[in-house]
């Protein structure tokens, strides 16, 4: 087991960001990265702390969070399978620029994980093999996740083409 | 999705016309639920697997956002429909982790019980599928009858045979009875017979053997990348295990009396004998546990304001009124910290993680499920390819897929 504070130094070191910062709520530790810094960031976690499994990757649309400044969170949860070790990285995104590197060349559980945040979020991920819709249809219009989709209502459901029996 | 994206698979034109597509599901009765997959054959051999899911997805995440940490563990439960109590223990966990709730002893140890017969059936049903899917018939009945005790014992504790939505933040619906603990011993005196039946058949059965080993494998190094876990990640070598690893609930008191089961295989047939062989485990640990279930309450203190007070105080005394509208009310509720979480158990099928974003209220601000069949899903690909097509069968039968979570 790696100390979070001497991976954190070490990180500050090697990608030369000094806005990288750790919060720990109750036994999750979370390291906070600016997206340009998240790549790299991850690599190292990856080739140099022994961080090889990606356990998840999820995101959090902040709109009507309390105080929140930025719109959109996304978050990777790493496991260390040798130490279990465990660790939260999250990065900030904003409106209109919602792109992020594709963890995929590090992480092969990132393909189905990230066409997952990009069909409910609408988070693009520059790099990825097959970036498609994977729960909703191909012909789905809005990011249902986000808090500004209404949770009740006739929405894009009540629209879906029906094909009859001599079409199909 | 259009069958067209099958055709980005690079071939020369002059292999391309041997191949054809094959459209498997989304109903079919091997998927056992609704998910499709799209095969490139070449004759009968798969040369490139396209998965197709969201058949179910009915949107529990969004809903999530609307119900509060209470009212949530009833679509929990919705989402894996073999082991459901498995998922209610997943869920309170982790928002009894954001509140930094300790559970009492009792609470702790009958949530374990619970939580091991939950493996029990879910193990039982998945090997009893699986080999129904090959062809072999009389270890489903076996395996099925086994299952309607455990409900049974689950009815016993909650009034509720399925969906039980037993747990509640801070301990549960409420206290089991005597006849409870009969009914879990008498489950722990005659479950080895059906397991050694079960065993019997299957385990030294050269047509279940031949169909299941050498197929599908999966290396230890793809496993760890791919993000597996549980028993599919435990019979590729990958020795890892929550319960051991980072014990929660009454583990950490009976970690000697259970062990991890490992295989080297990493195919069908190894995880087929991790979960016959997890089963015997988590016998041992309700053996353990039901005899020594501690006395005491099993929520706790009401006066912490986080508990729903017992149905009789509710209705009898001005106080549990009061507490249970303090909880219930639209304007009240449960104060939880501005704060967000990971927490994870180990359900039958996997790490099985919610993250959870609280913004101050009792609704979570968004809760993320981990679901451990989302991430075996992915996997299938790397595996079918070079088998026969029959041989899908046997390799989505040992990923343990259920449709429910994959989609939520």
């Amino acid at each position: 087991m790696i100390a979070y504070h001497h991976i954190l130094e070490t990180l500050r070191r090697i990608t030369g960001c000094s806005h990288l910062e750790l919060r720990t709520f109750r036994d999750n530790v979370r390291l906070e990265v600016p997206r340009e810094y998240l790549y790299p960031v991850l690599q190292h976690l990856k080739e140099g702390f022994g961080f090889d499994m990606l356990i998840d990757i999820t995101a959090v649309d902040y709109l009507y969070y309390p105080d929140a400044r930025r719109r959109f969170g996304v978050i990777y949860c790493l496991l260390n399978t040798s130490t279990g070790q465990r660790l939260v990285v999250k990065t900030y995104l904003d409106e209109p620029d919602l792109h992020l590197p594709s963890v995929f060349p590090l992480w092969k559980a990132a393909d189905w994980l990230e066409r997952e945040v990009y069909d409910m979020f609408g988070i693009v991920f520059d790099g990825h093999p097959d970036l498609r819709r994977i729960l909703l249809p191909e012909s789905f219009a809005d990011y249902p996740l986000r808090k500004d989709y209404p949770l009740r209502g006739r929405g894009e459901r009540h629209n879906f083409p029906t094909l009859s029996r001599a079409e199909s | 999705m259009p069958l067209e994206l099958v055709e980005t698979w690079e071939t020369t034109s002059n292999q391309k016309q041997y191949l054809w597509t094959l459209n498997f599901g989304p109903q079919h009765p091997a998927t056992h639920t609704t998910l499709r997959l799209i095969l490139t054959l070449d004759g009968e051999k798969v040369v490139k697997a396209v998965p197709d899911i969201g058949y179910l997805h009915s949107g529990f995440e969004k809903l999530g956002e609307d119900l509060n940490y209470n009212q949530y563990v009833t679509i929990v439960d919705r989402m894996n429909y073999i082991s459901p109590v498995a998922n209610e223990i997943a869920w309170h966990h982790v928002v009894e982790k954001l509140l930094g709730i300790e559970l009492t002893p009792r609470c702790q140890y009958i949530r374990t019980i619970l939580a091991e017969l939950a493996r029990i059936s879910d193990h039982c049903l998945n090997i009893g599928t699986a080999a129904l899917d090959l062809g072999a018939f009389t270890p489903f009945l076996y395996a099925f009858y086994q299952r309607e005790l455990i409900y049974d014992i689950i009815q016993e504790a909650s009034g509720q045979r399925f969906h039980p939505s037993y747990t509640r933040i801070g301990g549960l619906m409420y206290d089991v009875r005597h006849e409870w603990i009969r009914k879990v011993r008498a489950f722990v005196q005659s479950f080895p017979k059906a397991h050694s039946d079960i065993h019997r058949l299957l385990t030294r059965n050269r047509i279940f053997v031949q169909r299941t080993k050498g197929i599908g494998v999966l290396p230890r190094e793809l496993a760890i990348n791919l993000g597996c876990t549980g028993p599919v990640a435990r019979a590729s070598g990958v020795v890892r295990d929550l319960r051991k690893d980072e014990p929660y609930l009454a583990y950490g008191e009976l970690r000697d009396t259970f062990q991890v089961v490992c295989a080297t295989g990493g195919d069908c047939y190894a995880r087929y004998l991790v979960r016959m062989e997890e089963m015997l485990e988590s016998l041992k640990i309700i053996r353990a546990a039901i005899e020594n279930l501690p006395s005491g309450p099993v929520n706790i203190d009401v006066e912490t304001k986080e508990v729903l007070p017992p149905k009789p105080e509710t209705w009898r005394t001005i106080e549990g009124l009061i507490q249970h509208f303090e909880l219930i009310m639209t304007n009240r509720g449960l104060n939880t910290p501005r704060e967000e979480i990971y927490g994870a158990i180990e359900s039958p099928n996997g790490e099985l993680g919610f993250y959870i974003v609280a913004d101050g209220s009792d609704r979570p601000y968004r809760c993320r499920t981990r679901p451990p069949s989302f991430v075996h899903f992915a996997v299938f690909p790397y595996l079918a390819v070079g088998h026969q097509i029959s041989d899908m069968v046997a390799i989505l039968g040992s990923l343990n897929i259920i449709a429910a979570e994959l989609d939520r």
